[in-house]
């Protein structure tokens, strides 16, 4: 029974971040017609919670930088295992898109001389994160969603896509249901942009929000488009441990931008203990050095803090494990010791770090003016997704389906680095909608298969089928969850890998049985069923990408394999659904880089 | 910590009622916890809307013990746990189900006003140059993460239903905002006069006071607001100036 309604445009894009944004407004400024999905309501979707800043080389504060050194920050932090052609292009093109935003009403913090200031993040060699305050991801994301409803887009809000309808090979479209009343959707596109987000809630302890499920990557993979890198997901180093409720919320890496240090129990500052080869000509060699570095001496090296995210959350999990973490399984992370550095001290924490102070006042009783803070790695960000060609972002297997932003893979090779990630979104939201615009423009309406989406309804009606005998959502869900954290976590070997898969399999199986009591309407529990499929796949993904590659590497650290190894270093890891239904893994020879690259790469070591 | 009584309310547009479940409270857990652990042991079909479960995405508003709140930020050991828990819809919107409500008239009220328009680009970069000073109110406005508890408290809209001649604090802010933007060349005074009902608000700083961002609603935004619309529409020798301009 066909009972759906229908929505028709050039350009669908499924995610309301700052990529689909993003997406959106180009697809719209270029003459489309464009329908937005938002999994929640709009201007809620996860960019909200990002913090420190976006990372664009205008040299505002120091004019060393350009393009070329970002470049080589870039590719260095993800252990060259990145898309050297969209490294490229991110580095140009984040100021551009960062001066853009401020013609759309965003008000970043302020130079003494009245430009956009720029502050410095683990990784990147100069100061580079353009930011307001500890709230840079609200100010992204509102400032497009009030340029974007003035742009003629369709917005529809709190709308989940459950599938990409195709027509024999390209794509034709969507469907999904409208979280209100459950009512179905059929979105007839020519061109679709996935801008979904990450994989977060696959893992217990986790900064992201219940919207990332993996949806896209999911999606993609189920229409037949290849995921690669899967293997890599980012640990963020500093996430809150304390309350058990509040375990994984982020603490922004902008603390450490500021001076925060890391210290174990006997208060010993142990980043200084372990500096990585590829980083020892940047490092501080003492704490004084490095709050030179913090502020803004350029005859200085960054301190420890500031490496890269995979190397300083595995150095918090080997002083925990060696027993010499904080009460609550953490370390402590002191910025309250710059109080008398800085004039104005206390004042001058919460001018600068407003949502942090807050944070732990309300959810901790802790004061970080006057105390330290306990923190943990927390799962923050997938470096893997949906394979494209670098310079449209569309995948090479499905014509007409585009991604950008963290569903999509290539530009942080196996360790991004924080604040790459909105300028990300804006870069490749804007690549993505080009894009898809002219891939819209250029070919004509897809047809939908009703026998596609009728299959389609009952498989997301099932579950209400068995409300009295399955398995309620929320146990299973859990069940996944503590299986990623345990066996496919910071550090992972082959058995406990192995022993995933079987849970994996296990998992399926209960999920393929789960079962909701009540209606359609607004039902939460119906969505997490939903959801479940989508983080099955991912969850497998990541645990067979991890297991085809034998090394250490930027986020993934083997015990079996502790260090790197050459030939590993000339693959990416990709997946794709076979013909049996079973999942295919491969390996795709990295995107070489060009004459100029290694020239760059060279300039920089 | 003992088990605790929560008094929820459960039901649609048409009909419903609070209904109690019991559950336990442990050490840190905010009301959102509660609902959660409800809705995986209890009622897998209780309606809420929530994201971010750290206070920066606005999408969990509720009335707790009467209280328009964010539940992730809403610390049990904050409240009274002695006698039953009250969480509650917002009730200055509609009702889609239990604690989920219809938010969509903000959004088409804020479609309405008058968007960011800047002056020329002051470099040939088509960047600007702004003072930090100067941008101080304008950053403390866009703290604001839309969770719609302003709108909640205020009187006009909760009791008074004005949804159609009053835009509510937000919506306020949202106008201080760009209008006190040191590049925004638009002008929105008549708006704020004739469309947004700007005299509906009389200062009772409720919205102020439920703010999770702590913005100063009132102080900062909307009397100065007042002030301008006052001076530009009110003030007798502004109109007596105008009776004698000659006209364009």
């Amino acid at each position: 029974m066909a009972s759906y309604q229908v929505h028709e445009h050039d350009v669908l894009v499924i995610g309301a971040g700052g990529a689909g944004l993003r997406a959106a407004i180009e697809a719209s400024a270029m003459g489309c017609s464009v329908g937005l999905v938002c999994k929640s309501l709009l201007g809620k979707a996860h960019t909200v919670m990002a913090e420190g800043g976006m990372a664009a080389a205008m040299a505002n504060v120091d004019d060393r930088d350009s393009w070329r050194v970002h470049f080589a920050d870039t590719m260095r932090g993800g252990q060259y295992l990145n898309n050297p052609v969209m490294a490229e292009l991110h580095a140009k093109e984040a100021p551009a898109r960062v001066r853009e935003l401020e013609a759309w009403g965003a008000v970043f913090d302020r130079t003494a001389d009245g430009r956009i200031l720029q502050r410095n993040f683990g990784g990147h060699r100069y100061p580079r994160l353009a930011h307001v305050g500890d709230r840079t991801g609200l100010e992204m994301i509102r400032t497009l969603q009030d340029h974007g409803v003035h742009q003629g887009i369709d917005v529809f809000m709190e709308m989940t896509v459950t599938r990409l309808l195709k027509d024999g090979g390209r794509i034709a479209g969507a469907f999904g249901y409208d979280r209100e009343l459950g009512r179905f959707r059929v979105w007839k596109a020519r061109a679709v942009v996935l801008a979904t987000g990450g994989i977060g809630r696959a893992y217990r302890i986790t900064s992201n929000s219940w919207e990332y499920t993996g949806d896209g990557q999911a999606l993609a993979y189920e229409a037949g488009a290849e995921l690669m890198d899967m293997e890599f997901v980012q640990f963020h180093p500093t996430g809150m441990v304390w309350p058990p409720s509040v375990r994984g919320i982020l603490v922004t890496e902008g603390v450490r931008g500021e001076g925060g240090r890391l210290l174990n129990r006997d208060g010993k500052r142990f980043m200084f203990d372990d500096i990585p080869d590829l980083y020892k000509n940047q490092v501080a060699k003492d704490p004084e050095e490095g709050w030179r570095y913090v502020t803004g001496d350029k005859g200085a090296n960054r301190p420890p803090e500031l490496l890269t995210r995979d190397h300083v959350a595995r150095c918090i999990n080997r002083e925990v494990k060696a027993g010499r973490g904080s009460p609550h399984g953490g370390v402590f992370l002191d910025i309250a010791w710059i109080k008398d550095r800085v004039p104005g001290g206390a004042e001058h924490i919460k001018k600068k770090l407003p949502g942090m102070y807050h944070q732990f006042k309300q959810l901790a009783n802790v004061d970080i003016t006057s105390e330290p803070m306990e923190v943990g790695p927390t799962t923050h960000y997938c470096m893997g997704g949906v394979r494209v060609d670098g310079r449209t972002q569309m995948s090479g297997l499905v014509p007409g389906l585009f991604a950008a932003g963290e569903v999509g893979a290539g530009l942080h090779g196996a360790n991004r680095l924080g604040g790459n990630s909105l300028s990300d979104l804006i870069v490749f939201g804007k690549i993505a909608g080009e894009h898809a615009a002219r891939f819209a423009k250029s070919n004509g309406a897809a047809a939908v298969n009703d026998a596609e989406v009728a299959e389609e309804e009952r498989r997301v009606l099932a579950p209400f089928e068995r409300a009295d005998s399955g398995e309620g959502p929320y146990k299973i869900q859990q069940d996944l969850q503590a299986t990623m954290q345990d066996l496919v976590g910071i550090v992972r070997t082959e058995n406990e890998m192995a022993k995933a898969m079987d849970v994996l399999t296990q998992l399926r199986r209960r999920a393929g049985a789960v079962g909701v009591a009540g209606n359609r309407e607004y039902n939460p529990g119906w969505h997490t069923c939903v959801d479940l499929r989508n983080l099955l796949i991912c969850s497998e993904a990541v645990a067979r990408s991890a297991l085809a590659r034998p090394e250490s590497r930027g986020a993934q650290f083997r015990d079996d394999y502790p260090s790197k190894s050459a030939e590993c270093g000339t693959y990416n890891v990709v997946v794709r659904k076979g013909p049996d239904g079973s999942m295919q893994v491969s390996k795709a020879p990295v995107v070489p880089m060009s004459e100029e690259h290694r020239a760059i790469i060279e300039e920089n070591k | 910590m003992p088990a605790t009584t929560f008094r929820i309310w459960r039901g649609d547009r048409n009909a419903g009622a609070f209904k109690d479940y019991t559950t336990d409270v442990t050490d840190g857990m905010v009301v959102l916890d509660v609902i959660h652990q409800i809705q995986a042991e209890q009622a897998p079909d209780l309606a809420c809307r929530w994201n971010c479960k750290a206070g920066k995405c606005g999408s969990c508003s509720a009335e707790v013990n009467g209280m328009p709140k964010l539940m992730c930020m809403t610390r049990m050991d904050t409240l009274d746990m002695s006698a039953p828990v009250t969480v509650e819809p917002m009730k200055a919107f509609p009702l889609i189900r239990d604690l989920a409500t219809d938010v969509s008239w903000n959004y088409a009220v804020k479609k309405r006003i008058r968007p960011f328009r800047p002056r020329t680009p002051d470099a040939p970069d088509g960047s600007w140059r702004m003072k930090q000073a100067d941008v101080d109110r304008v950053q403390e406005f866009r703290k604001c993460i839309e969770c719609f508890l302003c709108q909640d408290v205020c009187h006009v809209l909760r009791d008074h239903h004005k949804h159609g001649e009053f835009v509510g604090p937000r919506f306020l802010v949202y106008t201080a905002a760009l209008e006190m933007h040191p590049l925004d060349t638009e002008d929105r005074l008549a708006d704020l006069k004739d469309e947004q009902g700007i005299g509906y608000c009389n200062i009772t700083k409720c919205c102020t006071k439920v703010c999770p961002e702590h913005i100063t609603i009132t102080d900062n935004a909307i009397i100065p607001l007042k002030e301008r619309v006052v001076d530009e529409y009110y003030d007798p020798l502004t109109r007596l100036f105008r009776i004698f301009k000659p006209r364009p």
